[in-house]
């Protein structure tokens, strides 16, 4: 067994915060780079090229890319083998609270959704805690704006829905988020499970690089026709028409009900943000 | 629309509406002068005044509002990030604040047709900038000051001076949307 002092979490989750929130990943760099190669429409290549522009000058300047430096959602990687001296939620939000004070980034989170007032310092996380094996922990940070947040869904599909009623939802979702979402998007979309775990799916979907296929063919080639489908739609950058509505889309499958087919799609604008430690 | 689409017209801020009237969606604009933020938490302070008969903290006639709340400026910065928010969370109060003399309009996103009627019936603009470009936008911020409601933080209204600030024309005064017409449009052309 591995002893691992909360400290090492709480500054691993720190620095992912700040680096998640000012260097863009390189997947979305080149997906950008490449849709503006294919990009005919001319409002659309000036949102892309700004859009590029944009992510220079944040790692140049060491500023967030956008100032919805988002709801941190952690993921956490624990390996059987690891023991955490410690509370690893707290460990976790002090992370999350020194990243938002030493990054200068937006605090964005009110303690309650009703009465709104606003914690101060971007805590509290939405933490998310797998058993693996091992003695490591990977911590993901994952900031998530509202933009597009706000955009996604949960269906409950029947089982003769089928592949065609999930990518009908995944379209129409997309298509209504229009110019709010932030577009080009990127789509992570959940099928099976329960109602939460649809949810879930397609939130962890968002965290695999645009430029790693799915290991499944029969979901690779999913992930190819929602793709197709979703730019054909015209929406465009920023929703004024083009080419770019989605620069990926990533699918991730549970087993389920015999009487259900759970499908949640979760939309993430072009800021689509991601770090990674091992500790 | 207008087909011209790339071109950057400088626009001086405060603006009477008679200088938006020939802005015609899909035109882009170069924006200086002074812009006032303000978003959900804003707008409903905003609305409670209008409500109890008190003066709003700006000077409405000729003013553009731009909806965003800034990431807190590091040291040597003007602004931190400062790209816009989704505009339609703002549509309850906005007919209210271009029917008092509001002028222009800056976020990201379609806009409702309540919003719409009171623009084509003041003369009013809808412009929208990059969403996710916050720091290129906040790196056109010259100056900003603390106006109302400090205790909103980021939500709070502040004047911003601002230089070249990049944006689009979403909705012209005429009711011409980009939202719609541009997606059709691009449509049409590759058919």
């Amino acid at each position: 067994m591995r002893i691992i002092a909360p400290e090492r979490i709480s500054d691993a989750v720190a620095r992912l915060f700040i680096d998640a929130n000012v260097r863009l990943p390189p997947d979305i760099r080149a997906a950008v780079g490449r849709a503006l190669e294919n990009e005919p429409w001319r409002p659309a290549r000036r949102v892309l090229e700004t859009i590029d522009e944009n992510a220079d000058e944040a790692e140049a300047r060491g500023i967030p890319i956008c100032q919805d430096t988002g709801m941190a959602c952690v993921f956490l990687e624990i390996g059987y083998d690891a023991h955490i001296g410690g509370d690893v939620y707290e460990a976790v939000n002090s992370g999350v609270a020194r990243g938002c004070a030493e990054g200068y980034l937006r605090a964005s989170i009110v303690r309650d959704p009703l009465r709104r007032e606003n914690t101060g310092d971007n805590t509290p996380a939405a933490v998310y805690i797998e058993l693996v094996p091992g003695d490591n922990i990977k911590i993901t940070v994952a900031p998530k704006g509202f933009g597009s947040e706000n955009m996604s869904r949960v269906k409950m599909l029947r089982p003769s829905d089928g592949a065609r009623g999930v990518i009908d939802f995944v379209v129409s979702a997309v298509e209504d988020a229009g110019g709010s979402a932030c577009p080009p998007v990127v789509v992570g979309v959940g099928v099976g499970g329960s109602f939460d775990k649809a949810a879930l799916l397609a939130k962890r979907a968002l965290l695999r690089p645009l430029d790693e296929p799915n290991p499944d063919p029969y979901y690779a080639e999913l992930e190819c026709e929602l793709l197709e489908k979703l730019n054909a739609l015209g929406t465009g950058p920023m929703g004024f028409g083009g080419k770019t509505t989605a620069l990926g889309v990533s699918v991730l499958s549970a087993p389920t009900h015999i009487a259900g087919l759970p499908a949640a799609v979760n939309i993430s604008c072009h800021v689509t943000r991601h770090a990674t430690e091992i500790v | 629309m207008n087909r011209e689409f790339a071109v950057k017209l400088p626009i001086k801020l405060p603006i009477i509406r008679e200088d938006l009237a020939s802005l015609r969606a899909g035109d882009g604009v170069l924006l200086s002068g002074v812009l006032y933020t303000a978003r959900d938490a804003a707008h409903m302070r905003l609305c409670e005044l209008l409500d109890s008969g008190e003066p709003l903290p700006f000077e409405l006639r000729g003013a553009a509002i731009y909806y965003a709340g800034p990431t807190p400026p590091p040291p040597g910065f003007v602004v931190g990030s400062a790209g816009p928010t989704t505009s339609s969370r703002m549509d309850f109060a906005a007919p209210r604040l271009i029917r008092r003399g509001l002028s222009c309009m800056i976020g990201k996103g379609a806009r409702s047709a309540e919003v719409v009627e009171a623009m084509k019936e003041c003369g009013a603009v809808y412009l929208a900038a990059v969403g996710g470009a916050g720091a290129l936008l906040g790196g056109r911020v010259l100056r900003s000051e603390l106006v109302a409601f400090p205790e909103l933080g980021t939500e709070a209204v502040r004047r911003l001076t601002v230089s070249d600030f990049p944006a689009t024309v979403a909705i012209d005064s005429l009711g011409g949307d980009i939202y719609s017409e541009g997606r059709a449009e691009y449509l049409r052309s590759i058919k």
